[in-house]
């Protein structure tokens, strides 16, 4: 088990668990976290197998891709949140509403 | 489920019943498993894109392959992720107005410290942003660096005084996409397509995208932390 692999299984389980964390829970601030932590499984993944390379460098373009995703993760949860406040101040809830009158 | 429990539940414990959770954690895992298998059954040996990366490194006006990659091979992602995060911004804005409530006065121990460190850590950013040409840093990191500072100034009860917030405020969000769009039309002019940089200018025009960039995603991370438009603003 090299290095790059162990990264790349435990990007992996930081997936899962933020996939079950997003399915489980209905608080939206909790399915923010959970997407972020699904994100941050994914970057670990990249990250993680770009450094398979023989030589020891890791691939740059995996790293770039990883850069643009945490810019773009951030965004969007900045966005996300702002949402949520909104939903919040709509409907005085911090769930969707899920289409029984509930 | 009775009405007394039912009155008794907050949001925060909105969830699926035990057996559903049970449910859950087990497809959850049949997904775990099968990435784990994806992951293993991977050559344990890749270049991956290592040796296309060093041998145009020399053509790209940068020493360091990740901001090579960021900046000139792959610049038209790195453009877009701007703009996504100018579009961000004015999603967020459009949303909400930024709370006019101040927190609570900075003790003198904490206003202390923020006087000493936001001006280091604009040091840092520049240096940051230099050492990206040839050593891991870049335009994203020392932006990152710079909001830190703003937030900082933020939660120690600063704000933008109104004559900064207008017209000043929008030039410096918009200002990295604008001169990247600039730079990737402007080489059009000489013969070359898109984004492609005569290559004896490409270092100068990386340092030049880079440090627009740097103030523009600063003040827009910043901007995005108080949650809404600034009040002054028109």
């Amino acid at each position: 088990m090299t290095p790059a692999f162990l990264y790349a299984l435990i990007g992996s389980a930081l997936f899962a668990l933020g996939l079950y964390g997003l399915i489980v829970h209905a608080h939206l601030l909790r399915k923010i976290l959970a997407l972020n932590v699904m994100g941050s499984g994914v970057f670990l993944v990249l990250g993680g197998l770009a450094g398979r390379t023989p030589q020891g460098a890791p691939d740059p373009v995996p790293h770039a891709m990883v850069i643009t995703g945490i810019v773009v993760a951030v965004a969007a949860t900045a966005l996300a949140l702002v949402l949520m406040l909104r939903v919040r101040a709509t409907t005085g809830r911090t769930v969707l509403p899920d289409g029984r009158g509930n | 489920m009775s009405n007394k429990t039912a009155k008794l539940k907050t949001d925060e414990d909105e969830r699926f019943a035990p057996f559903l959770r049970l449910l859950t954690a087990l497809l959850v895992s049949g997904v775990a498993a099968g990435l784990a298998y994806a992951v293993l059954s991977l050559p344990h040996v890749a270049t991956g894109l290592n040796d296309a990366v060093g041998d145009r490194l020399a053509l790209s006006g940068v020493d360091h392959p990740v901001t090579a990659v960021l900046l000139n091979f792959r610049g038209y992602d790195t453009l877009l992720e701007m703009v996504v995060l100018l579009l961000v911004l004015v999603g967020v804005w459009s949303l909400s107005v930024a709370p006019s409530e101040h927190e609570a006065e900075a003790g003198a121990v904490l206003d202390y410290l923020v006087r000493f460190l936001v001006p280091l850590m604009i040091l840092i950013a520049a240096y940051l942003l230099w050492v990206g040409a040839h050593a891991p840093g870049g335009a994203f990191q020392a932006g990152a660096v710079m909001s830190a500072a703003g937030v900082l100034l933020v939660l120690s009860g600063r704000r933008l005084p109104g004559s900064l917030a207008g017209w000043p405020l929008r030039l410096t969000l918009v200002a990295g996409v604008a001169v990247f769009t600039a730079v990737a039309a402007g080489v059009m002019s000489t013969g070359a397509s898109l984004l492609e940089y005569p290559s004896q200018w490409a270092g100068v025009l990386i340092l030049l995208i880079e440090a627009t960039a740097t103030l523009s995603i600063g003040a827009t991370l910043a901007a995005l932390f108080l949650g809404g438009r600034p009040e002054d603003g028109p």
